[in-house]
């Protein structure tokens, strides 16, 4: 401990903390740019490039950057003096001078760490006018956008994927007022190892990274009176939609989502959650099957496509770990435009599907050639939970005061599939039906609470009869990364494991509500989720009886010939860049 | 991609000098200043061979090579001609030296001439400042240049072909 002085008052605080955080936690705001304190999961980005948090230090000459500057015994540190303010401004004012000031028609227009910091400084003229930076914007992928004029070189996005997500898609490049983030030989994103996770979007404090829109094609498909439009909502959108719209973090608005749903003008309003309780039955199958017929182990979950874009890139040679299960929306996809064309009576031509994700990668996976069946796309349009906050808005909706309405019949009734939307969640769900059909009897309890938590890595051990299932969770690609290099080596010793690319599962998806970068926020949610899944009046996949129905009408059986065209697929290995 | 034909013989050698190193950690530069030394310059391939020899992005290794200034991805002509334009080489007279230069070359500083001839750069600092303007063609220096003695350099260098280069 040492005693230090800030803004005169005396406080003694831990050793080794750098300044912002000793004002952070005595009530002291410094504003600042670059830097992104992400503990929980370990991702700091403490770079000290922008300059925008200086201070004052008694008996230093010159302002000191509060972020990488640690205290020392005795230190007077003074945030509030006229030199620091104006220090600050000054260099805000220098990253106003060559950003382009388009904020009006800009994505991330009242969602801005530049704008608001340009607010708080009370910055009310253009004062200097620098050489503006000229690129093309890059896009090339239907996930997400590059812009590198509004890039501000915080490294937020280098740090994110490089660190975190050890996917190495960025890179500072050039030097001094050439210098921005971008990819390897400036190669258009599509052209990279990119898994469009999306959390580099998530991070940048501008718009120079931003969701890909398609909401105007879905507006236009909505206002086409030929086409049946059923929409999909993944479990995670549930827990985060009110965010957009005020209410506290955390808040399930399942009921108010569905009628806003309708109210946009959607024909029918499915639940994601019922194809999750679909990939439940097929993935413990072919656990199962792998268990008792010697396959290959672990089996690794597929359900997340910037996960199964890091293998296909980075472990080309470990193509036959991952369950063969399409996702779940994609699931739920192919099985509207047979299953339910048919109870319907609707031409699966006139049917448009399209899925609220809490992701970008779904957007690309969308759009992948082999998910596809009998030459229909399983998913026609892919819009985040962003984007959808967005349409509400748009259409004069006031979701606040929505009444609770259901889900539509066939495919809107889940039970485990609802947890799919956290870390653990898929492969706890997999595990409870898996235990059923190994022993013909369900487990006694169903929480399988050692599975749960936000640890980037985590293990536990379902026992099912004499059978000892064991189970690793990762999330965040590096945690993935060393999973798979235990598995490339042989060193790894589960059953199965469920991997998802974002931290804290699909809670914590680029598509989800700008969450200030607080870890806590995503866990709040996951615990959200655990609480809808423990409300389910049915909380097993096998028990479902729009499950049972859809198995005793169409599909025969889990991992049946017909299951198998429909519901899975292969993978394509890919090279590194 | 652009596909160009390197000759794999010269790969060879910069995987011997990889495999010949200590550790590669840290190592990134200094085989960046070999490979530039083995294919004088570091094309799209090269850094992509180095970025899964030493399991490094390749977008870190394209940040470090257009970052430092001695590192090119434009092939050199067979004539490497380097203006010094630090700041007593510029006040007597280097840009006017320069200009001389790409004009008689019709080569733009910092690129090659499409016959793959002769290449231009501007060069900070090169220490020879007693000498300024100074100007450096294949490693042979030439000291107080002037715009007039530009021709003589340029038939100098090629007719001493073989000597020094």
């Amino acid at each position: 401990m040492m005693k230090i002085f800030l803004n005169n008052i005396e406080v003694e605080v831990k050793d080794n903390m750098t300044v912002l955080e000793v004002a952070k936690e005595n009530g002291v705001n410094i504003p600042t740019l670059c830097h992104l304190d992400m503990k929980s999961i370990k991702m700091v980005n403490q770079v000290g490039t922008c300059r925008i948090c200086m201070v004052e230090v008694e008996g230093r000459m010159n302002l000191m950057p509060a972020c990488t500057t640690k205290v020392w015994d005795g230190m007077k540190i003074r945030t509030n003096t006229t030199k620091a303010i104006n220090a600050r401004r000054t260099v805000a004012e220098l990253f106003l001078s060559n950003h382009p000031k388009d904020c009006l028609t800009c994505e991330r227009n009242k969602n801005c760490e530049l704008q608001d910091l340009a607010a708080d400084l009370n910055i009310r003229e253009d004062k200097y006018k620098g050489k503006m930076p000229s690129y093309t914007k890059d896009t090339s992928s239907n996930s997400m956008i590059r812009d590198r004029e509004k890039c501000v070189m915080c490294r937020r996005c280098e740090t994110m994927c490089n660190e975190v997500q050890t996917v190495g898609v960025y890179s500072g490049v050039n030097r001094s007022l050439e210098a921005v983030v971008s990819t390897a030989f400036d190669y258009p994103i599509a052209d990279t190892s990119c898994t469009f996770c999306g959390q580099c979007v998530s991070v940048c404090p501008t718009g120079a990274l931003t969701q890909a829109s398609h909401i105007g094609d879905v507006w236009k498909e909505l206002n086409n009176p030929e086409k049946v439009v059923v929409v999909q909502v993944a479990p995670a959108i549930r827990v985060a939609l009110g965010e957009e719209f005020k209410m506290p973090i955390g808040s399930r608005v399942t009921g108010k989502m569905v009628s806003s749903l309708r109210r946009i003008g959607f024909d029918k309003v499915y639940d994601t959650s019922f194809g999750a309780d679909v990939t439940v039955m097929e993935e413990a199958n072919e656990l199962l099957d792998r268990i008792k017929n010697g396959g290959k182990l672990p089996m690794l979950t597929s359900c997340c496509p910037a996960w199964v874009k890091f293998i296909e890139h980075q472990f080309p040679t470990l193509l036959d770990v991952p369950s063969t299960c399409k996702s779940p929306h994609q699931m739920l996809g192919v099985l509207a435009k047979t299953y339910l064309a048919e109870k319907l009576k609707v031409d699966p031509a006139k049917m448009v599907i399209v899925s609220i994700m809490p992701c970008l990668a779904k957007k690309y996976e969308a759009a992948r050639d082999e998910l596809s069946n009998d030459g229909y796309s399983d998913v026609d349009y892919v819009l985040t939970t962003r984007e959808l906050a967005s349409m509400i808005r748009e259409a004069g909706i006031n979701f606040n005061v929505l009444p609770d309405e259901d889900f539509d019949k066939f495919m809107g009734e889940s039970t485990s599939g609802v947890i799919f939307g956290t870390t653990g969640g898929v492969i706890e769900a997999t595990a409870r039906t898996a235990a059923y059909m190994l022993t013909g009897e369900n487990p006694k309890d169903i929480d399988f609470t050692q599975l749960r938590g936000f640890d980037g890595i985590r293990e536990g051990v379902v026992k099912v009869g004499d059978t000892d299932i064991k189970i690793g969770i990762a999330h965040g690609l590096g945690h993935a990364r060393t999973l798979l290099e235990n598995i490339r080596d042989g060193k790894s010793e589960y059953h199965a494991i469920e991997i998802m690319a974002c931290p804290g599962g699909c809670v914590g998806g680029g598509g989800q509500p700008f969450y200030g970068n607080d870890p806590a926020v995503v866990e709040a949610r996951g615990k959200a989720l655990h609480a809808e899944g423990a409300d389910k009046p049915v909380r097993l996949a096998h028990e479902n009886k729009e499950i049972k129905a859809l198995y005793d009408e169409f599909l025969d059986k889990p991992g049946g010939t017909k299951a198998h065209k429909l519901l899975h697929t292969s993978f394509i290995q890919r090279t590194k860049l | 991609m652009a596909q160009t034909n390197i000759d794999t013989a010269l790969f060879a050698k910069l995987d011997e000098y990889i495999d010949g190193l200590h550790s590669k950690q840290g190592a990134l530069i200094p085989v960046l200043h070999e490979a530039q030394r083995i294919f004088e310059y570091l094309p799209i391939e090269v850094q992509n061979h180095i970025a899964q020899k030493l399991d490094i992005p390749a977008s870190k290794i394209y940040g470090v090579v257009t970052f430092y200034s001695f590192f090119t991805m434009t092939k050199k002509g067979k004539y490497k001609i380097s203006v010094c334009m630090g700041t007593p080489c510029f006040v007597r007279g280097a840009d006017k030296v320069l200009a001389k230069f790409e004009k008689d070359l019709g080569v733009k500083a910092g690129t090659t001439s499409e016959d793959g001839m002769y290449s231009i750069d501007a060069l900070r600092c090169v220490g020879a400042c007693g000498l300024a303007p100074v100007v450096i063609v294949n490693g042979k220096v030439y000291g107080r240049i002037e715009d007039k003695d530009v021709e003589g350099v340029i038939e100098d260098f090629i007719a001493g072909e073989g000597e020094s280069a």
